[in-house]
């Protein structure tokens, strides 16, 4: 998973969050065997940038204090892919990690898409797509305006950012297009959006439903600065994107991230089916050993 | 409560109110900003703009992502307003109202204005008629419908103070003033503006003054009319309601908004469930609306005062 020598800012370290990332993807397909249903494909595609963000050191934020004033901000615009927050959140001590057994089950914390007033560290309701990109613009707006005028304070020394991600179906949603509109001719300059390319939707590939081109292109035409990341399965190359997006300040940023849907277990990558349906035991003994043999484990113990 | 003589009031419209309230509160430091969709001049959010430029968002003809940047500026400790005319900031971004702000409780004012019948000539496609419908059937939300210039300022003021959603329902129309400067709305409340004993009238929005109209009519028929201005349509003062349709045994709901969903079928829920009344009720009959001035579409549609003392006498013949 990436390139070990490749320079990387100081609190990254990629050992660190592929096993991070490694123990997300154990938690997201154990917690959808148990709910007998969810969203495994595109949790997996995301995994890594959500654990590069939550474990490599680019989110500012404290988990023991949710609401902290001058944190950063991450908006899960695709919110089927809950069980990867959920994963990340747990992992960094949001809530105890029994609550993942609960995940889509009466009365839990973790509904099957993120209920900000259900679970800590879930910033934004998010669910309906399209929407986390307008909300996101309007919190990095308001973070922006606070910021400038000094009442808001940083822990990270900068200025508070907004991520916001989002599946690539999403961005068929029309209204992604009015936020990009917007963040872009407001210069926002702590927003960033990272696209979950990872070419697959529920009836199909992208380019058998509705084409979306050249994504980078559209946001660049639209007036993002825009990053090509290559593999966003790469926790090292997606730390350099999301570095970089974060540093330039002379507007919102857009990180395509080429991703594998279903990645790190052999039978869900790029398959369609497995957009939203849980592994059985067996599927998930299966994709368990794929995890663990990414990872290096020769054997898993106790299972 | 003011003179409610239904000569010689002055008229205005309840949309007037709103810039003007947006002003009062900054000014009295609460963090409030509105977020408009190229409409600020229409619904007057453009005089908060011209207070501080900053406080007016205008993100141009896109009505969700005027929900959404709303929601995300209610996530920094501001009060945030959406505007827009009814048909589109309702309708155009109901997916937005429902899942990100009710359903997280964002400290979101949804106030638009040109609602109902009162864009007139603009034509039926202008017309909302379904707004309340839309925003009662939403957990989290509260929707106010005030009647005139100076309750709509209440109700703007009392929306910033409740936290979490609101719906405050504006018109463009000028309609008769009822109330006096600093009057208190209530979330839940109700205002008995005249007393009766034979029917009751429940009104809200612009159908106040025609209610009121209509109770001027019915008394020189020798009809006693209650009328009643059910201004908070959700949470609805139940008791007043209950009270008064035991006291004239008749209610009569007048609204400029389609029967189904609106405040007269919430009215109707509450007296068949709890305390069964013989009823009739004046708004839009499943219809949509059509080109012409407010008050010809009033009594073309049968929402005027003639139509609520025809249903009145309905219910004593």
């Amino acid at each position: 998973m990436g390139d070990r020598s490749t320079a990387a800012p100081a609190g990254f370290d990629a050992d660190r969050v592929c096993a991070a990332a490694a123990q997300m993807r154990r938690d997201i397909v154990t917690m959808l065997e148990k709910a007998g249903s969810g969203h495994p494909g595109g949790s997996l595609s995301a995994t890594d940038i959500i654990a590069t963000l939550y474990f490599g050191g680019v989110l500012r934020h404290d988990p023991s204090d949710p609401q902290m004033p001058g944190r950063d901000r991450f908006i899960l615009s695709k919110g089927h892919a809950a069980p990867a927050l959920y994963a990340a959140l747990a992992q960094d001590g949001y809530f105890p990690r029994e609550w993942l057994d609960t995940l889509r089950k009466l009365g839990s914390h973790l509904q099957g898409h993120p209920d900000m007033r259900k679970c800590p560290g879930v910033e934004v309701s998010t669910g309906s797509l399209g929407q986390g990109l307008a909300v996101g613009s309007g919190m990095a707006l308001g973070m922006h305006r606070d910021w400038a005028r000094g009442d808001s304070a940083s822990p990270a020394g900068r200025e508070p950012q907004v991520f916001v991600m989002m599946g690539d179906g999403e961005l068929q949603e029309g209204e992604v297009w009015e936020a990009a509109m917007f963040a872009a001719s407001r210069r926002l300059p702590n927003l960033v959006a990272i696209v979950d390319n990872n070419t697959l939707q529920i009836d199909g590939h992208l380019d058998d439903v509705v084409s979306l081109g050249d994504i980078c292109a559209k946001f660049s035409a639209f007036g993002w600065f825009t990053i090509d990341l290559a593999d966003g399965n790469d926790v090292v190359e997606a730390n350099e994107a999301l570095t970089r997006a974060v540093a330039y300040d002379a507007g919102p940023v857009a990180i395509v991230a080429h991703t594998i849907k279903g990645k790190g277990v052999s039978f869900m990558e790029n398959q369609v089916g497995w957009h939203g349906k849980a592994p059985s035991a067996e599927q998930l003994a299966q994709a368990l050993a794929d995890i663990d043999a990414a990872a290096g484990v020769a054997e898993r113990k106790g299972c | 409560m003011a003179d409610t003589q239904t000569q010689s009031r002055p008229a205005r419209a309840t949309r007037e109110a709103f810039g003007e309230t947006l002003v009062e509160l900054a000014e009295q430091g609460l963090p409030v900003v509105a977020v408009d969709a190229d409409l600020a001049g229409s619904t007057t959010t453009k005089k908060l703009g011209a207070y501080d430029p900053e406080l007016l968002v205008d993100v141009g003809i896109a009505e969700q992502d005027m929900v959404g940047v709303a929601a995300g500026l209610s996530l920094t400790g501001r009060i945030a307003f959406t505007g827009s005319f009814a048909v589109f900031g309702t309708g155009r971004c109901y997916d937005q109202i429902r899942n990100t702000v009710c359903y997280g409780r964002l400290n979101v004012k949804v106030c638009p204005t040109h609602a109902g019948l009162s864009v007139g000539p603009d034509g039926g496609s202008h017309q909302m008629l379904e707004d309340i419908a839309l925003m009662s059937a939403l957990p989290n939300m509260r929707v106010i419908v005030p009647a005139d210039y100076e309750s709509a300022r209440s109700a703007l003021r009392l929306a910033a103070r409740v936290d979490g959603p609101v719906y405050v329902r504006m018109g463009r129309a000028k309609v008769p003033q009822v109330y006096d400067a600093g009057c208190e709305l209530s979330l839940g409340g109700s205002c008995l503006l005249r007393e009766g004993t034979d029917v009751t009238l429940l009104a809200c929005g612009v159908e106040v003054d025609q209610a009121l109209r209509a109770c001027d009519e019915l008394a020189r028929e020798g009809v006693s009319a209650e009328v009643i201005d059910v201004y908070s349509v959700k949470p609805l003062d139940e008791a007043a309601i209950l009270a008064s349709a035991l006291k004239t045994g008749r209610v009569v709901t007048c609204e400029e908004h389609m029967l189904a969903g609106g405040m007269g079928s919430v009215v109707a829920s509450l007296l068949s469930e709890r305390q069964p009344t013989p009823m009739r009720m004046v708004g839009m009959r499943d219809s949509f609306g059509t080109s012409g001035s407010f008050e010809e579409l009033l009594s073309h549609f049968g929402m005027d005062a003639a139509a609520i003392c025809e249903a009145a006498r309905s219910l004593l013949a």
